[in-house]
């Protein structure tokens, strides 16, 4: 068993990217996300492993102080919230048109604009359809614990590496600021340019040796259609990702009447929520995705051939209950999916939930 | 056993590190717990407030509507929470800068004189630890052995000379603590 | 007499860079892109860094210096190439990274980068072309635009009162304390050139040196989007650009000479 500590999900973030061989981090402050940066700057890693943190100048800058590291073959991640991932998106569509691996933390906070700092889901459209410009997908990962905050960094990595690809954990202002108990991962060692290029080939800009040809990292090809291949390679690499990366977690589904379909703080909300009802006699279950995309569209659609109603419960004005209608959709079971959310940095209750649950689906 | 705590007061009070050193108080005890705290600007010498739940078994919300035990260091946290403890739970407030005293009269309510306690022991900053000695009383949810040990994983290494300073304050706090009602 | 006897190793008295690769370039004829780009070349092979150096290019007619020059190399985002670098030179700093920018793309767009990356010292090169106009997107204002200098943005001359001043950014960036060596060179004459290649060099050898960043300004012709034949811009060059970007150098020294006194007392 590893260490085990009260921490603050943002901090472990700090602490799991160390632990995972995190060769660098770049960010820009912002609320809620701060302590990640901070945890690293406390920590020194640059003793210790010999990982590269700056503080960079804008979050513009910082992805693209990603894109650099990333296109010579480093493992490296940035943090921030909402709108800082607003002005980050031209450097995640770069990056993700270059092929490059990378993970971006956005701890998500309530807009549109400055909006609020409160806690939000209210971009996942953003993360899950594009963000930036061009036909791009983010890998996005949704971890609805501190523990998950641990584990998923160095997943994200080994993801973003596999398909070479940015990942994306997304989380909100309740996970980052929260502490609870977490398992730290053991320290693996940063691996070596040689280790990159024997475990996920040579693409690197590491310096061209004479028995090579030239490594170009670019996303510009001015040919139409050298273009549509380099897109139907990247389609492909979608659509690989959602045969096999789906991951998504069950709790109570088995005997459900209405499933409740809620990812990240708001799962946390739903599994109080099936507590409370089933107390009072309903029979509910909390399906949780996991990885936001590739979306669980089958065991969605597997639930809806035996279940009287879904309801996503969300802190935005209703984004993931459209891939939960599309998922529904394609089964041809006419299943009502309703919707329940808050928006502005307001948390929803868990009595909040059953009440939505019983005036939408149950009724009365 | 599930035990659900908002402690609400001024920032600067320490509210929030007496919220971490109980946590990890749990975290010794072999209990499940969770600590979210208000944050952002709005703490910097305004209101501050820490959810604590302290469970044997996986804690699913961190976020919830009413409380067993609501810690009240100031008046505006009064006026937001007292209605927020659950009917028999527990109510725990400071009477210094409290102006309007509880008045449910469903719970059990606790008084501490934990600022001028603080002030007697000589050194101010250890309020937070007297109350938190006030809410061992009132509700055990964890032995003192524990607390200790939560003490030392909390605290940086080099304010360690602290923590008996500190564990005089928590049973102080134990000691002084006066149920003004019972539910 | 064949062609073929003429071409022998004794006949020989220039040759292409070996890091020039034979892709044709797309740069308009007169256009200083191509003999900067052969500087580059001659001095990162001499110095026998090919193996080492990453190139970043810019967004703007230089976009496809990867295509010209044999070494490994990245492309930024529009004014991005100073992060990019910074990214690729902090992870991997037993590397050699430039970045070669022109004016919208270093002066305007990426003012925030460049002053960010400069006044931090990261180790490495900047070669800026400035040619005082947008070329790649068809003759628009750039920042190092002269006054009443027509452009398709300013049809009537560039008007400060609408378009402020022209920008001499190499002189600010000459006040950072984490440049090492900034200087303001040319390429249109073979003494310019020779100058050009030596300066380029320098920067190179400092960055190495890890003495901050290196930045090096060539005031550039574009006589397609000047309207003009290349000699005649070289000469408009000479009477209009220079005596506002007066070639020379600005600062020589090191990031590690600063000793600033506005340290905190602790």
């Amino acid at each position: 068993m590893g260490e085990l500590r009260l921490m603050k999900g943002n901090e472990v973030i700090a602490e799991a990217a160390i632990r995972c061989g995190c060769d660098g981090y770049f960010g820009y402050p912002i609320t809620p996300q701060s302590e990640v940066m901070e945890t690293l700057m406390e920590r020194e890693p640059w003793n210790e492993t010999g990982m590269v943190v700056l503080q960079a100048e804008s979050e513009v800058a910082s992805i693209n102080m990603l894109y650099g590291a990333a296109g010579s073959g480093k493992k490296v991640m940035t943090s921030s919230s909402s709108p800082g991932i607003s002005l980050m998106s031209e450097g995640i569509s770069y990056i993700a048109g270059a092929e490059l691996p990378c993970v971006i933390v956005n701890v998500q906070r309530g807009g549109p604009g400055l909006g609020t700092i409160q806690p939000s889901q209210a971009d996942y459209f953003q993360s899950t359809k594009g963000g930036g410009h061009g036909d791009y997908r983010l890998i996005v990962l949704a971890p609805s614990s501190v523990q998950e905050m641990n584990d998923f960094v160095d997943l994200s990595f080994e993801l973003a590496f596999k398909y070479r690809n940015p990942a994306m954990i997304l989380t909100d202002g309740v996970i980052g600021q929260m502490m609870e108990k977490v398992e730290l991962s053991d320290f693996k060692p940063r691996m070596s340019p040689n280790e990159i290029e024997k475990k996920y080939g040579s693409w690197a800009t590491l310096g061209k040796p004479k028995n090579r040809g030239r490594n170009i990292i670019t996303s510009l090809e001015m040919d139409s259609h050298r273009m549509e291949v380099n897109n139907r390679r990247f389609q492909e690499k979608y659509k690989q990702m959602e045969e096999l990366e789906v991951r998504y977690e069950e709790i109570q589904c088995d005997d459900a009447d209405y499933v409740l379909v809620a990812f990240g703080s708001s799962a946390r909300i739903c599994q109080k929520a099936v507590d409370i009802a089933r107390n009072n006699g309903l029979k509910v279950g909390l399906l949780r995705p996991i990885t936001l995309f590739p979306f669980p569209k089958k065991p969605i659609g597997e639930l809806a051939k035996r279940v009287k109603g879904f309801l996503t419960v969300e802190m935005n004005a209703g984004q993931m209950v459209e891939d939960v209608q599309l998922a529904v959709a394609k089964t041809k079971c006419s299943v009502p999916v309703e919707y329940f959310g808050r928006m502005g940095g307001i948390v929803p209750t868990p009595l909040e939930v059953v009440e939505a649950l019983k005036q939408k689906l149950i009724g009365g | 056993m599930t035990e659900e705590i908002i402690i609400a007061g001024f920032g600067g009070q320490g509210v929030l590190s007496m919220g971490k050193i109980l946590a990890y108080s749990g975290v010794m005890a072999n209990q499940e717990v969770s600590w979210f705290p208000s944050y952002g600007p709005e703490m910097r010498g305004g209101t501050a407030n820490v959810t604590v739940i302290l469970s044997d078994n996986r804690i699913s919300s961190p976020i919830v509507n009413e409380f067993d035990t609501a810690i009240i260091l100031n008046q505006q946290s009064m006026d937001k929470f007292e209605k927020t403890v659950k009917p028999g739970g527990v109510l725990i407030y400071d009477p210094n800068g409290i102006i309007h005293p509880p008045k449910r009269k469903d719970i059990n309510i606790y008084k501490i004189e934990g600022t001028l306690i603080a002030a007697e022991m000589g050194n101010v900053k250890t309020f937070n630890m007297v109350v938190l000695g006030a809410y061992l009383k009132a509700k055990p949810v964890v032995k003192m052995e524990s607390v200790d040990l939560g003490l030392q994983k909390s605290l940086p290494p080099r304010h360690h000379k602290l923590i008996p300073l500190n564990l005089a304050a928590i049973q102080k706090g134990y000691e002084m603590v006066e149920k003004v009602q019972s539910a | 007499m064949q062609i073929t006897d003429i071409i022998n190793p004794e006949n020989l008295v220039y040759e292409k860079p070996k890091l020039l690769t034979s892709n044709t370039m797309h740069y308009c004829p007169g256009c200083s892109h191509g003999v900067v780009h052969k500087l580059l070349a001659e001095v990162i092979e001499e110095l026998g860094i090919q193996e080492k150096t990453i190139g970043v290019s810019p967004v703007g007619c230089g976009v496809f210096a990867y295509n010209y020059i044999d070494i490994d190399w990245q492309e930024a985002a529009h004014g991005r190439a100073p992060a990019v670098a910074c990214g690729i030179s902090r992870t991997n700093p037993d590397k050699v990274v430039f970045t070669y920018q022109g004016d919208g793309d270093l002066a305007s767009i990426g003012t925030g980068e460049i002053m960010h990356a400069c006044n931090r010292g990261d180790d490495f090169v900047v070669i800026f072309i400035n040619n005082g106009i947008y070329g790649m997107t068809g003759g628009q204002m750039a920042p190092t635009t002269l006054l009443g200098q027509v452009t398709a943005t300013t049809p009537c001359g560039r008007d400060a009162a609408m378009n402020g001043y022209p920008l001499k950014i190499t002189e600010l960036i000459a006040q950072l304390p984490g440049t090492s060596y900034v200087t303001r060179q040319s390429v249109h004459t073979p003494a310019a050139i020779r100058k050009c290649k030596k300066a380029i060099a320098k920067a190179f050898t400092s960055a190495q040196e890890k003495k901050g960043t290196a930045f090096v300004e060539v005031v550039s012709t574009c006589n397609m989007n000047w309207k003009l034949p290349p000699v005649e811009a070289n000469q408009w060059m000479e009477e209009n650009m220079f005596p506002f970007y007066p070639p020379g150098d600005m600062k020589d020294g090191s990031k590690h000479d600063i000793h600033p006194n506005n340290t905190v007392k602790s």
